[in-house]
Parts: C-alpha cells; sequence; structure tokens
C-alpha cells in the first residue's frame, strides 16, 4: 500500500468533511474490496475516512413492508437476522453467499453497494427489489444507481446512509461462482413485487442489469418454464477466461431458472 | 513401545507447534539490522533492455542499494545451472541458455528479474523499485509449444535454434513399428497436460546474512534439499567454499517440488548480503509466487497404442512436446525425459514402446519438477489411451487391464524401457478398488442421476510410479550433476535420548514422526526421548533432501543403516558388561541378551556406559553414535489403482466428484495415518489439476493472465469429496524397511482417473485438462450441435 | 506520520504507534512477533491470517490495525488457556488435519468461529464454511473429520 491518512470519524457530518478537506480522499467501511486493492497498490488515495464509527448508519429495522439496513451493517448480520429471513428470506440468503465467513465479517452492505464490483451480489438484490438508496443528500431509486462499470449515481463525498427494500410477495436468488475467485459470474435476483415481476442479473455483464424480457414473461406465469426460450445477449456479456459471452448468456438463462425456484421455495 | 513403532498410527511429534502458531518459517525469522528486498520485475513477456535508470530509486528515503543485472556481472556470479544434464538423439548436450540471476541484456518472461532495490524497509523497497525506469525494445514473445516450434517462430534465446533445447528418444522404435506393423488394432489419441501453479501455502523467502568477522555466510530459505542449495550456490554460482556457508531450511510450509530449486531471489539476497556485510530479507508475494515458482506440467502429447484382437498390448508410441519455459530450471530437463518416458510402461507388459520428446524454450515461466514430475504425465497419456482402448474395443476398462498387467510371478519385471520394477500385485489393487467403488453397481447409479437430469461417469487409473531415483552410479550415466544417496546420524546422549540427523527435509512429511518411529522401533528408544534434526547444513553433515518420494525409502534406509551401526557397537559393549562373547549376544527391540540365558541388558544402559566408561572394553571408543549413508540399488515403484465418479450438471456443465477409491500400494507402511494424509493430499492436486487449476498466458502479450488465486483456482474444500483410502502391502526387497514411497501417488493417479470418469459421463475423448464448467458445457453444445445435425 | 493504536491482543492490552497502513497482521507479526498468524495471498482468498477480532472470524490481512482500534483480538497463539490446549486445536492433532502446518493458524481460528456458530456441523457445512481457507496439503479430508470432532468436544 501507499502511505495515507486515517480518520475515523463519529458523525455523517464529519466524515463529509474530512473527505472534503483531503487532497484525495476515499471513504472505507470493511474494506473487504478496498484493502486488496491498496495492497496491490492499484490507488493511492490521500486520506481514508472509516466510516463504520458512525453509529447511526448501522442496524437493521422492519416496518410497514419495508426492511431498512443500515449503510455500515454487515453482510454476516443480514445473513443471520431473524428479520430480514423473516421478510425476505431471499436477502438474508444472498447476504450468506457473499466471499466467505470472515469476509462476511467486516464487508458491508453499502459498501458493496457504493463499489458496484460488476461481480458483487447485492447489486443485483437493490436492483430486483427496487430498493431505495438513501444517502446524505438524497433518495436514489434503484433504477437510477447503478450506472455503469463501478459507477453510481453517487456524487463525491456523497454517503450512502442505509437502503430500504419492499418486502416482495417472493423472490429468490441463485448465484452461480467464478471457480476461482468465487465471486458471482452470474448471479440472477427475481422479485415478485408490487409492482410487478423484477430480474436483476449481475456478475454477468459490465453492470448489474434488469432482464425485461425475464420480467414479462415471468409476469405472465411466474414459474421456471416460462423463461424458457428466452436468450440473452452474449455481446453484452463479460468474456473472460473463466467464461465466455456465449456461457455467460447461457448461465444467465440457467441461473434465472434456479432463482425462479428458490422464489417458489 | 508396541503403539510406537513401525505400523502404528502415531500422532505427530511436530504439531504442536503448529497448532499454537510457535512453527517457526522463514519469514517468521528477522535478523538484526536486515534490509529488504524488492524485485522490478519485467512487465514484458520478452524485451529487450536498452537502459535501465536507477537514479530516481537511489535518492528515495530508505534506500540502501540498487542493483541491476551489470552490477551482478562486475563480480563475476555465475548463472542459475540446470543439474542434469540430458544428451539428444545426436548424443549432444541439452541447450542449457546463461540464466542471469538479474536480467542483463533480455527479459524473458513476465516477472523477469530486472534490478533489485534494498531497504530499510520493505515498503520503501517497493516504493523505490516503482521509481526504477526500464527502456524496453518489446519483442513478439512465444507461450506455447506448438508455436515455439514453427519455422520462424520468435527464438527466446540466440543460442537455442529453433527453440529447441533437446530432441531426445527413448526405446527401441525399430521393434515398436514391427508391434504396430501386426497390431489388430491401434488407438490414439492427443493429450494436453496443463501446466499448473505448484501454490505451496508458504510463498518463498530467504534471507541472506555475512559476517565478515569468521567469513561466514548463512542463508534462510525455504527449501526442500538445504544441502543441494548449499552445493549450487558454493560450487556454481558464487565459487565459495561448502564450509563457509551455512543453508538452513527452517520449518517450510510445503514445497511440493517447486521449493527443490536454486531460485534468483534467494541467490541474489546472498550476494547483497556479502556486499552490504548486512542481513538482506526477501519473502514473495502470491502473484510474485505465480509469476517466479517454477511451473509443473506443460505437455503436448500425441501417443499411438497398438493392440491384438484380443487387447493385448503391443506396442506403445509417443510424441510429446515439453514446454522448459524461458530458461532452464535446476532439474528441468530430467522431468519431460528420465522421469516420464521411463515409466511409459505402465502396470502393463507392453512389450516394445518408443518415446520421443522435444523439449522447447517459450516466454514463460520456467517449468521444473512439481509432485510427481514426469511421472504423472506419463501415467496421464497411458491411463487415458487403456481407458480410450477400452472404449473402442468395448471391453471393460478393467478387464483390459486385467490383461495386460505385469503378473504377480513376473517380479523383478523388466520393462522394454529401462525399468526393473521391484515387486507388485497389480489384479489384487484393481480387484480392491472395484469392491471398494463399487463398479458392478455403476450402471444403476448412472441410470438414477440420469433421472435426475445429471451425466455420471466412472474412471478408473491403474498408474505406476518410481520413487527414490538411483542408484548414483546409473543417474550420473545419465546426466544428473549429483549423487542421489541420503545420509543420516543417530547419536546418543548419556541418559539415553536420541538425536537423529536426517539429510531429508520434511515441509509437511512428518518426518519428525516417521523416523522416530524406525528408530524406536529399531532401538527400543521412547518417541519422546528421540529428536529429529533436519533442515540446517550445519547440524547435519550431509543430505540430498526431500523430493520424488525419496525421503523413507532412501532417508529412511540410511537411518536403519546407522541403527544396525549403533546395535554393532551396543553389541560389543554389551558383551563387556555381560562377561560373554560377542558372537553370544543377541539383539531385539532394544534388550542385549546373552543367548541361551537370561542375562539383558537394555539399550539405555548401553549408552550410559558408553558415555561414561569405566567398566569398558579395552579396545573400543567411547561414545555411541554412528553415521551412514545409503545409495539404493535400484527404483521403488510404488503402484494402485484409483476409481473417480462423476456427475455432471449438463446445464451448467459442473462436475461434482462424487466418490473417490484409491488403492495403493507403497511397500511396508510405517505410520498408516500420515501416509493416508498424503494419499489424500496427492488427489486433491490430481482433482485440482483435471478440474478447476491452469495456468494460461495470453497467446499474443504473454501476459500471465492466472496470476492471483482470483484467477487461479485453488482446489477448496467444497470442491472435493472424502477419499475411501484402501492399502495393500507388497514389501520393496531391495530396501531394509521394506518401503516404496507415498508423497505422490495421489497427484499421478488422480488426473486420469478424473478425466476418465469425465469422458466417460460425456461420451468422448475430446476435452482437456482442467475440465472447467465452462470447457464441459461447450463439449455438451457441441455434442448436442452434431446430435441435432443428424 | 504515525498514529498510535491500542488492540487488546489475547488478553494484553498492547499500544504501538504505527503508519496508518499498517494491516492487523503486520501488526501482530512485525510490532508484537506473533508469527503463528501467517500471510499466503495477496488477494484475501488463502485465509492463513484468520484472526478473531471481538469474537469472530477476519482476515487479518484485510483490515487495517487502526480499524481494530480498541477491540479485542484473539490470535492462534492466545486460543490455547492455561497450557491447555484449545478442543478444536486437540482435533486437529488427533485427526491429522496439517501436514505443513502454513495454513493451520488461520483454519483452526476459522474453525472455531464455524464451530461457535454450528455447534453440530454437518459434513457439508464444514466444506461450504471453509470456503474461505486453503489448504494445499491435506485435501481437506481429515480437516473435515477434525473440524466436526472440534465442534463436537466444544459442544462438551
Amino acid at each position: 500500500m501507499y502511505a495515507f491518512n486515517y480518520h475515523r470519524p463519529k458523525s455523517l457530518a464529519d466524515a463529509g468533511k474530512l473527505l472534503g478537506d483531503a487532497s484525495d480522499g476515499k471513504f472505507i467501511a470493511g474494506g473487504q474490496t478496498l484493502l486488496p486493492t491498496l495492497k496491490n497498490r492499484f490507488a493511492s488515495p490521500s486520506d481514508l475516512v472509516d466510516l463504520t464509527g458512525i453509529t447511526e448508519l448501522s442496524g437493521i429495522s422492519v416496518s410497514g413492508g419495508t426492511v431498512s439496513i443500515g449503510a455500515i451493517t454487515k453482510h454476516g448480520v443480514v445473513a443471520t437476522s431473524a428479520d430480514v429471513k423473516k421478510a425476505i428470506p431471499a436477502l438474508a440468503h444472498l447476504a450468506g453467499l457473499i466471499g466467505d465467513p470472515a469476509v462476511r465479517n467486516m464487508g458491508t452492505m453499502g459498501g458493496s453497494v457504493a463499489n458496484n464490483d460488476p461481480a458483487a451480489d447485492y447489486p443485483s438484490a437493490v436492483l430486483g427489489l427496487n430498493a431505495t438508496v438513501h444517502t446524505t443528500k438524497r433518495k436514489i431509486a434503484a433504477d437510477s444507481f447503478f450506472t455503469g462499470l463501478f459507477e453510481t449515481a453517487l456524487e463525491e463525498s456523497e454517503i450512502i446512509t442505509k437502503i430500504e427494500f419492499p418486502v416482495p410477495k417472493r423472490a429468490g436468488y441463485e448465484k452461480f461462482r467464478n471457480p476461482a475467485s468465487r465471486y458471482a459470474m452470474v448471479g440472477v435476483f427475481v422479485a415478485e413485487t408490487a409492482d410487478g415481476v423484477r430480474v436483476a442479473v449481475t456478475g454477468a455483464g459490465p453492470c448489474v442489469f434488469r432482464h425485461k424480457e425475464m420480467e414479462a414473461a415471468l409476469a405472465k406465469s411466474f414459474s421456471p418454464d416460462a423463461l424458457k426460450g428466452i436468450k440473452t445477449d452474449p455481446g453484452k456479456m463479460n468474456n473472460d477466461i473463466h467464461g465466455s459471452g456465449e456461457y455467460r448468456a447461457h448461465l444467465v438463462g440457467v441461473v434465472a431458472k434456479r432463482a425462479v425456484q428458490n422464489a417458489l421455495g | 513401545m508396541t503403539n510406537q513403532g513401525i505400523g502404528q498410527s502415531v500422532r505427530r511429534k511436530e504439531d504442536f507447534r503448529f497448532i499454537t502458531g510457535q512453527g517457526h518459517y522463514t519469514d517468521d525469522i528477522n535478523r538484526p539490522g536486515q534490509l529488504y528486498a524488492y524485485f522490478h520485475r519485467s512487465p514484458h513477456a520478452f524485451a529487450k533492455i536498452k537502459s535501465i535508470n536507477t537514479d530516481a530509486a537511489r535518492k528515495m528515503p530508505g534506500v540502501v542499494a540498487v542493483y541491476t543485472g551489470k552490477d551482478v556481472a562486475v563480480d563475476k556470479v555465475g548463472g542459475l545451472i540446470c543439474g542434469w544434464t540430458v544428451k539428444d538423439k545426436k548424443g549432444e548436450p541439452h541447450k542449457a541458455p546463461r540464466h542471469d540471476i538479474i536480467a542483463i541484456d533480455h527479459v524473458r518472461h513476465v516477472g523477469d528479474q530486472v534490478a533489485v532495490v534494498i531497504a530499510r524497509s520493505l515498503g520503501e523497497a517497493r516504493d523505490a523499485a516503482e521509481a526504477i525506469e526500464v527502456d524496453y525494445d518489446v519483442l513478439t514473445p512465444v507461450v506455447d509449444v506448438v508455436t515455439a516450434l514453427q519455422p520462424g517462430a520468435p527464438e527466446v534465446h540466440a543460442d537455442a535454434p529453433g527453440n529447441l533445447c533437446y530432441d531426445w528418444d527413448f526405446g527401441d522404435k525399430a521393434a515398436t513399428e514391427a508391434a504396430f506393423a501386426k497390431a489388430a488394432h491401434v488407438t490414439k489419441i492427443d493429450l494436453v497436460n496443463n501446466r499448473l501453479s505448484p501454490n505451496p501455502m508458504e510463498p518463498r523467502s530467504a534471507i541472506g546474512e555475512y559476517e565478515p568477522g569468521t567469513d561466514q555466510t548463512t542463508v534462510y530459505t525455504t527449501s526442500q534439499n538445504p544441502h543441494v542449495i548449499r552445493l549450487i550456490l558454493c560450487a556454481f554460482v558464487f565459487g565459495l567454499p561448502e564450509h563457509k556457508v551455512r543453508v538452513i531450511a527452517p520449518d517450510v510450509g510445503g514445497g511440493f517440488g517447486s521449493k527443490i530449486f536454486n531460485y534468483a531471489e534467494e541467490t541474489v539476497c546472498v550476494w547483497a548480503a556479502r556486499k552490504l556485510k548486512k542481513p538482506v530479507k526477501w519473502t514473495s508475494d502470491r502473484t510474485e509466487a505465480f509469476l517466479t515458482d517454477a511451473h509443473g506440467r506443460d505437455h503436448v502429447t500425441h501417443a499411438e497404442l497398438a493392440m491384438d484382437k484380443d487387447g493385448k498390448f503391443l506396442g506403445f508410441r509417443v510424441e510429446t512436446k515439453a514446454n522448459m519455459g524461458a530458461y532452464l530450471s535446476t532439474f528441468a530437463s530430467a522431468v519431460p525425459t528420465y522421469l516420464y518416458a521411463l515409466l511409459l510402461a505402465g502396470q502393463y507388459t507392453t512389450p516394445a514402446i518408443y518415446a520421443e520428446v522435444k523439449a522447447v524454450f517459450t516466454n514463460t515461466t520456467p517449468v521444473d519438477a512439481y509432485r510427481g514430475a514426469g511421472r504423472p504425465e506419463a501415467t496421464y497419456v497411458v491411463e487415458r489411451i487403456v481407458e480410450a482402448a477400452a472404449r473402442e474395443l468395448k471391453i471393460d476398462p478393467a478387464e483390459l487391464r486385467r490383461r495386460n498387467f505385469v503378473p504377480d510371478d513376473a517380479f523383478p519385471y523388466q520393462t522394454p524401457v529401462a525399468c526393473v520394477y521391484d515387486s507388485g500385485q497389480y489384479a489384487k489393487a484393481l480387484d480392491e478398488a472395484l469392491k471398494m467403488s463399487d463398479y458392478a453397481g455403476f450402471k444403476q447409479r448412472k441410470a438414477e442421476a440420469a433421472k435426475k437430469g445429471k451425466l455420471r461417469g466412472i474412471g478408473l487409473c491403474a498408474y505406476i510410479e518410481a520413487c527414490g531415483i538411483a542408484p548414483s552410479a546409473v543417474v550420473g550415466s545419465l546426466g544428473a550433476g549429483v549423487g542421489l544417496w541420503e545420509s543420516a546420524q543417530i547419536r546418543f546422549n548419556a541418559t539415553g535420548s536420541v538425536f537423529v540427523h536426517t539429510g531429508s527435509h520434511s515441509h509437511g512429511q512428518g518426518h519428525e514422526t516417521t523416523f522416530a518411529q524406525i528408530v524406536s522401533d529399531r532401538l527400543g528408544v521412547p518417541l519422546e526421548s528421540i529428536e529429529v534434526v533436519h533442515g540446517d547444513t550445519a547440524l547435519v553433515p550431509m543430505g540430498m533432501g526431500t523430493y520424488g518420494s525419496r525421503s523413507l525409502a532412501v532417508g529412511g534406509s540410511a537411518i536403519m543403516r546407522a541403527a544396525d551401526k549403533i546395535i554393532d557397537k551396543g553389541k560389543k559393549i554389551a558383551a563387556h558388561l555381560m562377561e560373554a562373547s560377542v558372537d553370544d549376544v543377541a539383539y531385539d527391540k532394544g534388550v542385549f541378551s546373552v543367548k541361551g540365558t537370561d542375562k539383558q541388558v537394555p539399550m539405555a544402559q548401553i549408552a550410559f556406559t558408553a558415555y561414561v566408561p569405566h567398566n569398558y572394553p579395552a579396545d573400543l571408543e567411547p561414545g555411541l553414535e554412528a553415521s551412514a549413508f545409503y545409495d539404493p540399488a535400484n527404483f521403488t515403484f510404488p503402484a494402485g489403482v484409483h476409481v473417480a465418479e462423476v456427475e455432471i450438471d449438463s446445464d451448467t456443465g459442473v462436475t461434482r466428484v462424487v466418490n473417490w477409491v484409491a488403492v495403493d500400494d507403497f511397500g511396508k507402511v510405517v505410520n498408516p495415518m500420515i501416509v493416508e494424509g498424503q494419499v489424500h493430499g496427492g488427489i486433491a492436486q490430481g482433482v485440482g489439476q483435471a478440474l478447476l487449476e491452469g495456468v494460461v498466458y495470453d497467446p499474443k502479450s504473454g501476459q500471465l493472465l492466472t496470476a492471483s488465486f482470483n484467477d487461479y483456482c485453488m482446489p477448496r474444500a467444497d470442491d472435493l469429496p472424502s477419499y475411501k483410502v484402501g492399502m495393500i502391502e507388497t514389501p520393496c526387497p531391495h530396501n531394509p524397511l521394506g518401503v516404496k514411497g507415498c508423497g505422490e501417488a495421489g497427484a499421478i493417479a488422480a488426473p486420469a482417473a478424473l478425466m476418465n470418469a469425465i469422458t466417460d459421463a460425456l461420451g468422448t475423448e475430446k476435452i482437456n485438462m482442467p475440465a472447467t464448467p465452462q470447457n464441459v458445457w461447450r463439449v455438451i453444445q457441441s455434442q448436442n450441435l452434431a446430435a441435432a445435425a443428424e | 506520520m504515525t498514529i498510535s493504536v491500542t488492540i487488546t491482543v489475547n488478553g494484553q492490552p498492547e499500544t504501538r504507534d504505527v503508519e496508518p497502513r499498517t494491516l492487523l497482521v503486520q501488526f501482530l507479526r512485525e510490532h508484537l512477533q506473533l508469527t503463528g498468524t501467517h500471510v499466503g495471498c495477496d488477494t484475501s482468498q488463502c485465509g492463513a491470517c484468520v484472526v478473531h477480532v471481538d469474537g469472530k472470524s477476519v482476515k487479518a490481512c484485510t483490515i487495517l490495525a487502526a480499524q481494530a482500534q480498541g477491540a479485542k483480538v484473539t490470535t492462534i497463539e492466545g486460543l490455547a488457556a492455561d497450557g491447555k490446549l484449545h478442543p478444536m486445536q486437540e482435533a486437529f492433532r488427533e485427526h491429522h488435519a496439517l501436514q505443513c502446518g502454513f495454513c493451520t493458524p488461520g483454519m483452526i481460528m476459522s474453525a472455531v468461529d464455524l464451530a461457535q456458530r454450528n455447534p453440530n456441523p454437518s459434513e457439508e457445512t464444514v466444506r461450504h464454511e471453509l470456503e474461505g481457507n486453503l489448504c494445499r496439503c491435506t485435501g481437506y479430508h481429515n480437516i473435515v473429520k477434525a473440524v466436526m470432532a472440534g465442534a463436537q468436544a466444544m459442544r462438551g
């Protein structure tokens, strides 16, 4: 790692100010993606502003058909939360598939969503459940949050405070792991929500995306068979030594069917 | 004593320090005043170095020195050597182009050392290494053997035309051609043995240290064979006297072959430490390990098997292209030759065999011995083609093997490829493996799997291995630059406890326990009173180290020889104490007695008497210690049968290993628990090769695409099944323990067994390792397309 | 620039002035000479560095020492209480769940965490939960056996 200054503010206001004052600052939450990046010297921030000391960013609450999860809530906490398991079991299931137990004890929901790694799991839940991302400045709908490869609608020094997930009628997540890294090579989150069926695909393309054809088919009949024959464009998929565009496009279909099956229980 | 001796699953003596975090690995060691080395490495696979500017780096904080290849050249440091000279078809020695410890004119693979920074902290060294500016003339690289052999391919070395290291052959060409001429059936196969990264969990590390007052150089290093490293550093690289160099290989976190070799980094640490008169430490990170630890395998092979109408093997011919990487590593030349072609008879009576091997330079990390080293490649070729032949002939694969096994009464058995197999019961191992795997019930299991939409397959592998390569005179005649004996010293203390000094090196194999068991068994000393000392050239007089599953067969035999000498001397002391003639003294399990009487003296009393010789034979030296060297008469030949069973999800291409049976014959077994553990680990590496692992270079740029665990797929707990391990014991007739060796068997047997299961499930031979989900899916897709077209 | 970090390691409060970029594993190995925690990769995959931070398994190579300010850290050296091996350590020795020993400290620390969350884990659970710990020697067979036995011993 290159040298940097480290700050651990107690309030959001201080956090914003510290970042603003830094010449090239970065927020850090669990650090499970950022620290490996820094260790490999792929980035050289002047300052790290640690958000995990800000207690108001923590916690899970369920009320009025909404599950609200604080940004620094760890994956392991989401995975084992009785409230989440009851309200949106697919979300708890997804959280339990991220990384490994030690990574889940550090990594946070806000960190994962803000980073928007194309192979991360959480973005598919945020998009698939039509969640709302609350920040220090505004509320951002999932559909306008993820804007591209490692890109989000977040502005400089804007911090995710919590994410609100509307409780769906039913939902399911299925993940096909990259055999080496165990990140999602293809992950599909399907949900039957108040606003209709949503299908969010992560890992397969450069950014999480909704599969509109699948959504339309599942709206007619929420069953694995409804997805039969639906193709995904290989040209829009990632292509690497682990999976070609063709393979990933194929997997999107298989994994989506299994996600629907999971949703049906 | 009976629960501690040979044949007992004694719990390991070394474990306490490891499970409490008190092991001492090289990176755990820090020396006073120590400096840190960080290497500036080539980002290019092939380039000419036009200039190197180290000015900025030298001015960085904490920097003590920055060195390039030219600085090394000034001190007339020798290059890294290859210790085995292979002679080609014409009797010419192989091409071994110079391998500088820091590159001078050219870089030849990504990660090649271009400069080194020595600084007061690792962070400062790394900061400065980034400030080094190198001007390259980038050249077109070549990374695979097929391309490298084509006319007009880029040449990695000017003194290796056509990238050819050697074109070598072995066996009787005429007899093999004659066999093919009369064959009723010929099976042909094309195979790729994928390149692997060894990945011991402990990355390599070294500290060089120099004391001017005594002119003593000390090297702490992650080595499987500290004496060999001392020999190479002294005799070939630096021209130093061996008595002024001490090499210490403390606790070593796995090796699998990759820690046999003499590498540039430890050599630079020694050179810089002598120059700066300060300890210099280097520890590899994992990406450096991927770039610089010698890789394994990487063969491209065409093979043909000639059979008569009943499937009796008549002749076997093999053509292999072996990737050597950018330079010839320490024992690289021997791996695809003497460790490969000599094993091509497998467990069979094939009367005529001929192999041709071209070794090829490419712009990749050097390739050398990795768990099995040549023998897995041989077994893979033999067992894939035998399985394919059985399928073509519609003979049960087990039956075809049985028809061709070397029969039990044929040992010692001379193969047509130079080996004399010591002993074995091949059919017995097969029977046992078929029983344990419920081979007969497979069809039903396959049908049940089909109902769930899964493709199920079963595969066999009847492997042969050669361990304890020897005798020295023979390997010398084949080009080895060293002898392949082992040494041992047993030293009693006056109070009856024992030091056992061995030239073998344990880096996970459990020698501290197994060797203690042998001594306990033979000399009647309790296990807790025995200390096995290894890994330090100052404490162990001589040694050749641990590789090729040789430790027990060669190192253990040396210990037995030393124990015999202790007993011989003990008899003289005992005879004196019991006032009997030496000829009348009998010895058994730690007790000397006079034949036909009830007089007896225990070993402990003999040891005490030897050091407090108040009542002692007049003509005998005091003390009770013995050294012995053991140079085996022959290799040992462990063999066995593995059965793999898989289920493939045809929607995703994911292969799950659902059953694994191993029946191995390692001769006598000293510690079954440890032996089974070795089998488990070997299988996991073999499964890794077949299903998950593979080094990938970009063919155009020569960049290593699998340079971290994010891209190189290591086997995890949930990739693997539990294994069923059975054993049969056919003692080796030519060593005193009757042992054969067990360390590599799993890695040799597993790839062929697993690929035979996968090809059985898929119904085609046309899939290469690793059978990743994508590769399997592609095969299924092409079959679906073919079926649709029909 | 350095910052002062205080971490309670194996029951002992330890304060050191460190560079902010110091990882917890460096704090343990280089500042406290607790070399039982190992480093086997650069990408948070191998798990040789797993320790417990406030009772939960964490990869010490992927947390800054500063992030552990005020925390209670247990390393492999602190697992045995009063000179008596932890049941999981005993189980690893009894079942030959280690060969070279390099992955062992992290493996044991992960196993203890696993057993605390799953007192009676199935083989499948153990294999899945060990996803973040690589071993190159044992083929995992005996590790899985040891973890199940260790978990049982921890149940008492």
